[in-house]
């Protein structure tokens, strides 16, 4: 089976949304970071400022009275350790005497950032040059000032902290929202899916339900499927009763003619030949009358009729048309019926075409002058038995008698197409039940009992 | 309360004389001694034996080895000397942040702050557990109950107006010798413009300079002189339960208020009874019964709300600025020619 569309739909928003959502942690991240580390290097740029600013010639010798805002404004945001120095013309002037060097310094004016280590820690330092003294007698001096960075990672922590609040956040509501869009999206299938599950069986008009835009081509080719389909069927339809007619109506009419032809012959080998010509014709009028009526019964069983029907009348139609040709050989349909009504959800058509199948069967292998009983009884199925006094089934495989065109092992003297069994079992098996085939106690007969679920 | 152990109580002498001047070297013997906690610090025995004893009552198998120094000594013994403590507990707020700045002091991120005002501690190194005034200490004699200045310029306008009678009379720390001097009058500077007018007003009146608080309230107790500015207020209200004759002046426009700091040197040995002593003096303001008996007033936001006038000297880089070479010789420049004029 494919991956369901929809579930390919919300990981691949999914994938998506992680992606946006990494893309945004590490956006919000390092902007914040920078930020932070920008209002760091700030601060130390407007302290070095301000130490440069206090730089002054007292008696031809640079000094300053280091201002108390120059380091205070340092303690204002964490609580960093600081350390400064200042030195005219490479000489310290004040200030931790081993802060090293600048790598590089900058124009006048302008602030030298880097990071170093200094005792043990890495500090963040900037460098400002500032000229002093009288136009004749200037030194260069050079102001450092450096603080640790534990604040500043643990502003970095705080923002990573939010940032992956957010971006989990964002991830989650992308991922929820996908899982509605994904949803969203389908509904129309859904919908349509459900449009067409719900119909009945033999409803093939064609789907009117809306259909987004890209489901009407499929649509539209499911519509023209079901109109081929219809048209088929219609056609198969007709041609089985057209077919049951066609083959039928001359039988009957060269059955007929072979019947007055028979009076009027004489001879006894000419009326042994009209006799075998009858029989002929009479099993090739069963035979193509079974697979006619096995072809409706695959045709119907595909979509099965479930109207009410009563079976007590059932027996009773079915046995009194089987009665003729009961006669014929002294036969009694003995009828074994409920005294209450049995109604049953079911195809009234195939269920007829079961029962008449199985008593021609039974009919046909009856010894004449003997007894048939059809039987229906209601426990925890239904049970329509008919059971007759000829040959039974012998020893054979049960199972394979049912299958088409099977025929027993000990029936070479009638003819027969192996075709009603298979009919009575695709009527039980399309009613949900079983046929069950037995020969009767003591070896004479055979049962057949077609069981239906109630 | 004292326990029987404590008369093992000796004077306890080193083998080799550190670099530092140590003023007095005591030892507190546990009698199930299990481990020493070594203390260098600048408040006198008086006052901190009490909080030994106690913290010993707590910590019963700890020996502690009390060494009493200056608070210059202390910063040489730690920051230059390299001298194995496990403690260092001292009033200079100023030297205690540079060591810890510097790299000198350890990091105890565990304490329990709770309830600590969060300018009672710095980089989880530096600890108060003390907040003590700067204050005016006036002799009764000289100024009739009523008559006391509120403000600097209170005090100024009353030394200029009789010259004749503050002549030779008015005391202040030598800021040149005395660390805590110096920071009260360096934050005195940073505070307002009235110092540099005051300084120089007290210079005229040939100011007597002093190394320690405890001789200047005896002058003025004893009617030598008629006030003394910049007296540790926790010594002078000390003294006030035992001598007459003074009475404490805390002024209104603003008071400094320095803070008494415990931290944990690099070279501390054993840092685990360190920490318990950090943590026994986080908890020191909830111990009235200690404060009373160490004359040590404990940290308290309530004071402060009350007297909106006291200024808790801030923790942080900028009590680095006074210590630079150069500011502290021109700030020392200065106030010499201000107050010894002669």
């Amino acid at each position: 089976m494919h991956p369901s569309i929809r579930r390919r739909l919300f990981l691949q928003l999914s994938v998506v949304a992680a992606i946006l959502s990494l893309a945004f942690f590490l956006v919000l991240r390092s902007v914040a970071e920078r930020a932070a580390e920008g209002t760091q290097d700030d601060i130390l740029a407007a302290s070095a400022t301000a130490i440069a600013d206090s730089l002054r010639s007292e008696n031809a010798a640079v000094t300053l009275d280091l201002p108390y805002s120059a380091l205070s404004m340092l303690g204002t945001v964490s609580e960093d350790r600081v350390f400064y120095r200042v030195a005219v013309d490479g000489r310290t002037l004040t200030g931790y005497n081993d802060l090293p060097d600048p790598p590089r310094l900058g124009r006048p004016g302008e602030a030298a950032f880097h990071t170093h280590d200094y005792r043990g820690e890495e500090v963040r330092m900037v460098a400002v040059t500032r000229r002093v003294g009288s136009l004749n007698n200037t030194a260069q001096a050079v102001i450092t000032v450096a603080q640790t960075r534990q604040g500043l990672a643990a502003i970095s922590q705080r923002i990573t902290a939010t940032a992956t609040a957010v971006g989990t956040g964002f991830f989650l509501l992308a991922t929820a929202l996908s899982l509605f869009a994904a949803g969203s999206a389908l509904r129309p299938i859904d919908r349509l899916t459900g449009a067409v599950t719900r119909r009945g069986p033999k409803d093939l008009r064609p789907v009117t339900a809306k259909a987004p835009t890209e489901l009407v081509p499929l649509v539209d080719a499911l519509n023209s499927f079901m109109a081929r389909l219809r048209a088929s069927l219609l056609r198969t339809e007709d041609f089985i009763a057209e077919a049951a007619h066609r083959v039928r109506t001359p039988l009957a009419t060269v059955r007929a003619q072979a019947e007055v032809t028979h009076r009027k012959l004489n001879k006894p080998e000419h009326k042994q030949a009209i006799r075998e010509m009858i029989r002929a014709i009479d099993e090739s009028s069963r035979s193509a009358g079974q697979m006619l009526d096995h072809a409706m019964v695959t045709f119907r069983t595909d979509s099965l009729a479930r109207e009410d029907v009563e079976l007590r009348q059932l027996v009773t139609e079915t046995c009194d048309r089987l009665s003729p040709t009961a006669g014929l050989k002294d036969i009694a349909l003995q009828r074994d019926l409920p005294p209450d009504d049995l109604h049953m959800k079911a195809d009234k058509i195939l269920l007829q075409a079961a029962l008449l199948n199985i008593l021609d069967n039974a009919i046909k292998y009856s010894p004449e002058d003997s007894d048939i009983t059809v039987s229906l009884t209601r426990e925890d199925a239904l049970t329509l038995s008919v059971a007759d006094q000829g040959r039974g089934f012998a020893d054979m495989d049960l199972d394979r008698l049912m299958n088409r065109y099977e025929r027993g092992a000990n029936v070479h003297d009638v003819v027969g197409s192996g075709l009603g069994l298979t009919i009575a079992q695709d009527v039980a098996r399309a009613h949900g039940g079983t046929l069950s085939i037995a020969t009767n106690d003591g070896g004479s007969g055979a049962c057949v009992s077609l069981i239906l679920p109630l | 309360m004292r326990l029987a152990y404590l008369a093992a109580l000796i004077t306890w002498m080193p083998l080799a004389a550190p670099a530092f001047e140590v003023e007095e070297q005591l030892r507190y013997s546990a009698p199930d001694e299990r481990s020493v906690l070594r203390v260098i610090s600048t408040a006198d025995r008086a006052a901190f034996e009490p909080i030994i004893e106690a913290f010993q009552r707590s910590s019963p198998s700890v020996t502690v080895e009390y060494t009493i120094t200056g608070t210059t000594d202390l910063m040489q013994a730690i920051g230059t000397d390299g001298a194995v403590f496990d403690l260092a507990i001292s009033s200079a707020m100023d030297l205690q942040t540079k060591l810890a700045n510097d790299g000198f002091a350890r990091s105890y991120a565990g304490a329990d702050l709770d309830g600590l005002p969060e300018w009672a501690s710095w980089r989880d190194q530096v600890f108060a557990f003390t907040q003590e005034p700067a204050v005016l200490v006036i002799s009764t004699a000289d100024f009739p109950p009523g008559s006391a200045p509120q403000t600097r310029d209170d005090l100024i306008a009353i030394l200029r107006a009789d010259p004749e009678r503050f002549r030779g009379r008015v005391g202040t720390y030598d800021i040149r010798r005395s660390g805590f001097g110096y920071l009260m009058a360096t934050q005195d500077s940073r505070n307002s413009g009235a110092f540099w007018r005051l300084m120089e007003v007290m210079g005229r009146l040939e100011t007597k300079l002093y190394c320690c608080s405890g001789a200047m309230i005896q002058d003025v107790a004893e009617g030598e002189l008629a006030l003394a500015y910049n007296v540790l207020g926790s010594y002078a209200r000390a003294q006030a339960a035992q001598i007459d004759g003074f009475e404490i002046v805390e002024f209104d426009d603003f008071v400094n208020v320095m803070l008494r700091t415990a931290l944990i040197p690099s070279t501390a040995q054993n840092e685990v009874d360190a920490r318990r002593f950090i943590d026994f003096l986080i908890a020191f303001r909830n111990r009235p019964d200690l404060v009373d008996a160490s004359g040590l007033p404990a940290i308290s936001t309530n004071a402060l709300q009350t007297n909106s006038a006291l200024r808790p000297i801030r923790f942080g880089p900028g009590l680095l600025v006074f210590l630079d070479q150069l500011r502290r010789s021109n700030f020392l420049r200065n106030w010499e020619s201000s107050v010894v004029q002669n």
